[in-house]
């Protein structure tokens, strides 16, 4: 389990996201660098990323309900979100995450 | 632990190993069970029953071949399939607790989930394999992965998986069963039948003249015989349960016992009764005393200790008892020791299966060694007659390989030839006699005639036979130039000859009587010749005294004459 370094923000809400892996795969190194970098860029100083792999852990698969790999899963702020895939296709990632609506318009 | 499964699956068992499922009936009609180690599909629309033919596959190899389970659900909570099968006494918890079952609901709501570019189903794999390493499962169900097909959007990617799963899972060595909704014109919605090819039963559940009736078909079992035909099955108490015509081969134990048919006459008829264990069909037109026939059989075995189900569809227990009463037939003492069990009920009330069923259940419960079905051809309001034809077929198949002696009773219609039954079942019969009015001189009369006995000599005669306050009697057959007499033209016969023999009887009488007089006149002549002898006799005696005296008195007479010739002599001197 690797866990992402917080950094501390002062005024926006945080976010936990876990990104559900099975093995280091392309698939999911390439999730990893996605969406590291849609974070930099929306949710700078404020986000906390968890990588689980499930090889190691497949329990968490059934508590968590993973059944796409590579998953992510937004922890905080409610209501829980998944987004599976590589995360390559930026715009439905930041729909799924709600960083942004299904019209376009960046949330807050 | 491997199960010998019945027949001939042992034989089969050597090239294709199988998975019993425990469940009755579907290891016969699949020669075994299901093929081990690979997957099975078992689709049907909603309510046909796949979820819990799934659950018994898994809870049977739970508990009776040491076969752990694990169930993958994309559709139920645990908690709503223990709920399911507790009412068939199964406890899952138990078996989870016990490291027995796995259970894992797959739960994907599409509306929660966004999909961003490449994904595969990695997780469910992972849940599959940590569900079956989880308790060491042999046995693992997937109902219904169809349910994905809803969860995600690319059916192209899932198709893959699923392909890739079903080998992954024959890798593993599992015996799995696959479940999916009907589809229009396809087996399953998604087409599963392509990937998981072994073997393929599907489920039917149809309304067929406002009665239920589910159905099983085997419709592929690479490398296994089995069953090619719709079998009924049905979802009981006991769960669920095939009705295959019991063997696919005719094995039957054969006794040559004879048991009494309750009626003297009739088993003289037969050489001494039905044979144990065969069947016998008795088909008449109505009212002309079948189930009086059959109350005697079921009465007579009762009273020789053995256990009887009698099953009626057209009269209620109590007025079978008053009617049977009626002709010298208590019921009651074999129904109170327990011996005897009549039991009534709608032949509409139920699905032709659910009938069938519901023998071989009681069948099983009470151990009998006699059924009667009064009347079979009544079953007919409750199915088409293909469907009683082949319903009949399963009952006597069944009760014979049990080495029940079985009574069907059967009413035909009084137009067209009495020889030929409704339903094709005649062929299937050891015995088959048949009543039937008799109508001459203005009369209608019931005769009886054994249509055919197989391995036995019996009676060709028809019999007339009388119903009376002592039970059914057959009585003599007079054949006369029209056929066979019956009613007043017997009791005319039967008048005639006792005329006959009145006027034989005073014939004799008279000849007695002038043999008497001759005799008494013979004696009496005899007597008077006696008498003749007699005096005959005693006419004798008299004569022969008369000569003596005759004599003594010449011989006196010569004395004295000498006496004076000698004084004269020496006068003369």
């Amino acid at each position: 389990m690797r866990a992402e370094a917080m950094r501390p923000a002062a005024d926006e809400e945080r976010w936990i996201l876990k990104l559900y892996t099975a093995g280091q795969t392309p698939k999911s190194l390439k999730a990893y660098e996605n969406l590291k970098r849609i974070c930099e860029e929306h949710l700078p100083g404020r986000y906390q990323i968890e990588v689980i792999d499930l090889v190691k852990n497949p329990r968490l698969a059934k508590e968590d309900q993973i059944v796409a790999i590579p998953t992510l899963v937004r922890k905080l702020p409610d209501p829980l979100r998944k987004v599976i895939g590589d995360l390559s296709d930026t715009d439905r990632t930041l729909v799924g995450l709600q960083l942004r609506s299904a019209a376009g318009g960046r949330q807050s | 632990m491997v199960r010998e499964a019945p027949s001939g699956a042992a034989r089969v068992a050597a090239s294709l190993p199988k998975a019993p499922t425990g469940i009755s009936g579907l290891d016969e009609i699949t020669d075994g069970g299901l093929p081990r180690g690979r997957p099975t599909l078992v689709c049907g629309s909603a309510g046909c029953g796949k979820t819990l033919l799934a659950m018994e596959f898994l809870i049977h190899g739970a508990t009776q071949f040491d076969e752990p389970g694990a169930y993958i659900t994309f559709e139920e909570t645990e908690e709503e399939l223990a709920q399911n099968v507790r009412s068939l006494g199964h406890d899952v918890e138990r078996l989870i607790a016990e490291g027995k079952l796995a259970f894992d609901h797959v739960h994907v709501e599409r509306n929660e989930i966004e999909e961003a570019g490449e994904y595969d189903l990695e997780g469910l794999f992972l849940r599959i394999g940590l569900a079956i390493d989880s308790v060491g499962a042999r046995r693992v169900v997937l109902d219904t992965i169809e349910s994905l097909f809803s969860g995600f959007s690319n059916p192209a990617l899932l198709r893959a998986e699923l392909r890739r799963l079903f080998r992954w899972l024959k890798d593993r060595g599992v015996t799995a069963i696959i479940t999916g909704e009907r589809g229009e014109g396809a087996l399953t919605r998604q087409g599963l039948e392509e990937y998981v090819s072994d073997c393929v039963l599907l489920l039917d559940h149809r309304m067929q003249q406002q009665v239920s009736t589910r159905r099983m078909r085997v419709v592929k079992y690479r490398g296994s015989r089995h069953g090619t035909n719709e079998y009924p099955f049905l979802i009981t108490e006991q769960g669920i349960s095939v009705l295959p015509v019991t063997t696919l081969g005719l094995n039957h134990k054969v006794s040559s016992e004879r048991v009494s048919s309750g009626i003297s006459r009739l088993d003289a008829m037969l050489e001494g009764g039905y044979f144990r264990g065969s069947s016998i069909l008795i088909s008449g037109t109505a009212g002309s005393g079948k189930s009086s026939i059959a109350a005697h059989f079921a009465a007579a075995a009762c009273a020789r200790g053995e256990r009887c189900l009698y099953l009626a569809f057209e009269e209620s227990k109590a007025q079978i008892v008053r009617n049977m009463r009626s002709i010298g037939i208590d019921l009651e003492p074999a129904l109170a020791r327990g011996l005897l069990h009549l039991e009534a009920s709608r032949p509409t009330s139920q699905g032709l299966e659910t009938h069938l069923a519901q023998l071989h259940h009681r069948v099983n419960d009470l151990d009998p060694q006699i059924v009667v079905v009064d009347p079979v051809s009544s079953l007919a309001a409750a199915g088409t007659d293909a469907d009683t034809a082949a319903m009949l077929l399963r009952l006597i198949d069944f009760l014979k390989g049990r080495g029940i002696t079985a009574m069907l009773v059967s009413l035909t219609s009084g137009d067209g030839a009495l020889e030929s039954t409704d339903y094709g079942v005649s062929s299937l019969i050891d015995t088959w006699l048949v009543l039937r009015d008799i109508e001459l001189a203005g009369e209608r009369n019931r005769g009886l005639y054994v249509i055919k006995s197989r391995g036995m000599r019996h009676s060709n005669q028809i019999r007339e036979f009388v119903i009376t306050s002592e039970g059914i009697d057959l009585l003599d057959v007079y054949a006369g130039p029209e056929g066979v007499l019956t009613g007043s033209m017997r009791i005319a016969q039967e008048a005639r000859e006792k005329a006959a023999n009145v006027s034989r009887r005073q014939e004799v009488e008279r000849r007695e009587r002038e043999l008497a007089v001759r005799r008494a006149a013979l004696r009496a002549q005899m007597l008077a010749l006696e008498k003749e002898i007699e005096s005959i006799d005693a006419e004798a005696r008299i004569a022969s005294t008369e000569s003596t005296a005759a004599e003594s008195i010449r011989a006196d007479a010569r004395i004295a004459a000498a006496t004076r010739r000698g004084s004269e002599d020496e006068d003369e001197q």
